[in-house]
């Protein structure tokens, strides 16, 4: 919420200026507080289409050029790698709040388990609106660190009632070698580590998933089945212009 | 992002009438995958009614040379017929994982209302990435399109580290990214489809030494869409 404390100080500046001006004439009604600064509201609403794999609770970015959750054949922030080894969003969502492209940020509530669907509601001023691109970022946590959800939507068209689809495809995030050992997988398949500050893939960068082996295609370690496979897209993503 | 298509989706549409018009116009190809080395691409505008490969049909002689051996240049004289506005090889090479390449392209003066973009996913038999004849957009602005991986339906995915890249040589003519293995006793017969399909993926194995595939069952897998292409309008 990078705009918002901007907001607050003008008024700030506004009301002292008023103040001074009334001890000195001391005449005519006070004005009107200033109007609360016009928002506009949006729902993003994720589905996740896979099989058996939870999606860790949605990061949601409202931004604009200059920033995005990440850039394929470039290595994961912290936030993201955070994200994608253990779905804890709260270090990416700290650094989209800490970026001046950043507008607002959300998170859903809970995992999104495979057919269940939340709704994230974010606000963005609207004289942002002109540039506004959305991002949705989770974990899929039967994985050693894949990712899925979009890198800037451009929703700068979009009118009141309007309602922009797509879907998502899933992403590794580079910085865990795809082992599938439970150990190292934070989901329920696996209930392994999460989070870990070493990175160990073939190289340290994001790029497509190439899609979990499992234990039934032939990784007799893997503590994934068969039921853990995913293919494009894993999410679908609806974002409503409600405000 | 102002337009996300499905490479899939468009070719739907494609049959509509189109207008020559001229357009100045960037091409920007991005490698999505984690281990697939891609061969010289060819980008190519060219006429209204043409393309490079349908699917469903057999492959021509020169998409078979480019899925099976990497070799563009029989697609390029097909193009040259055509009038075709054509960059060859932007990446000057192998384009690696996860990284990219851009080429300009002006289409002033000819019907080339087309765009196609090709090019052999190595260590593989005969697939390859394709963007096949979608409309090349006249408004400026940014168009994304993300592409499939196709199986030009011309060799059995053996899944043999042979070094057969000549059209009709089984086996893979090259593992760029040095990840593959020997020894494999073959992974597939040929394809019950034999026209230009989606490919089915890699099964690999996960054994470096013997096993079915010479693939690396955790290196060369793919899951679609296998390159992004963003044309940028100017």
């Amino acid at each position: 919420m990078r705009a918002i404390p901007i907001i607050g100080l003008a008024a700030l500046v506004l009301a002292a200026c008023d103040s001074s001006n009334n001890n000195r004439n001391n005449q005519g009604p006070p004005p009107p507080p200033p109007p609360p600064p016009a928002m506009a509201s949006f729902d993003v609403t994720v589905t996740n289409l896979t099989n058996a794999q939870p999606a860790s609770p949605i990061a949601v970015i409202a931004h604009q050029d200059g920033y995005a959750v990440f850039t394929i054949g470039s290595a994961a922030t912290v936030g993201l790698e955070t994200l994608a080894e253990g779905g804890d969003n709260s270090v990416l969502i700290g650094e989209a709040d800490a970026d001046a492209n950043v507008f607002s940020t959300g998170s859903g509530a809970a995992p999104i388990g495979p057919a269940g669907s939340e709704t994230v509601t974010i606000d963005v001023l609207e004289s942002d609106l002109a540039n506004l691109q959305i991002s949705v970022s989770t974990m899929l946590v039967n994985t050693n660190d894949a990712i899925s959800g979009l890198n800037g939507v451009d929703v700068s068209g979009l009118a009141e009632g309007d309602t922009w689809t797509g879907r998502a495809i899933v992403y590794d995030a580079g910085t865990e070698l795809n082992t599938e050992l439970a150990a190292e997988i934070p989901g329920p398949a696996g209930g392994g580590e999460g989070f870990n500050a070493a990175r160990n893939d073939r190289a340290d960068l994001v790029a497509m998933h190439p899609g979990v082996i499992s234990q039934d295609d032939g990784l007799v370690a893997s503590a994934l089945t068969g039921q853990h496979r995913f293919d494009n897209p894993a999410l679908m993503v609806r974002i409503e212009r409600t405000d | 992002m102002k337009h996300l298509f499905s490479a899939i989706f468009v070719m739907a549409s494609l049959f509509g009438a189109q207008t020559a018009s001229a357009t100045d116009f960037n091409v920007r190809i991005i490698n999505l995958s984690n281990g697939i080395f891609y061969t010289p691409f060819l980008v190519a505008a060219h006429p209204d009614g043409t393309a490079l490969f349908t699917t469903g049909q057999p492959a021509s002689a020169s998409l078979q040379a480019m899925a099976e051996g990497g070799d563009i240049s029989g697609l390029v004289t097909d193009l040259q017929g055509l009038g075709a506005t054509i960059a060859q090889d932007p990446a000057g090479g192998l384009l690696a994982p996860a990284s990219e390449t851009n080429v300009d392209l002006n289409t002033d003066g000819t019907a080339n209302v087309l765009l196609s973009v090709v090019a052999m996913l190595l260590p593989t038999n005969d697939a390859f990435a394709g963007l096949n004849a979608v409309t090349i957009p006249t408004e400026p602005g940014t168009y994304v399109f993300d592409v499939p991986a196709y199986d030009a339906g011309t060799e059995a995915n053996d899944e043999l580290i042979t070094g057969g890249g000549a059209p009709g040589a089984a086996g893979i003519p090259a593992d760029p990214g040095g990840l593959g293995g020997t020894g494999g006793t073959g992974a597939a017969v040929a394809d019950a489809n034999a026209t230009v399909h989606i490919h089915r993926g890699t099964l690999g194995d996960l054994d470096p030494n013997a096993g079915t595939s010479d693939l690396d069952s955790s290196v060369h897998r793919w899951l679609n869409p296998v390159i992004r292409v963003v044309v940028t309008v100017r």
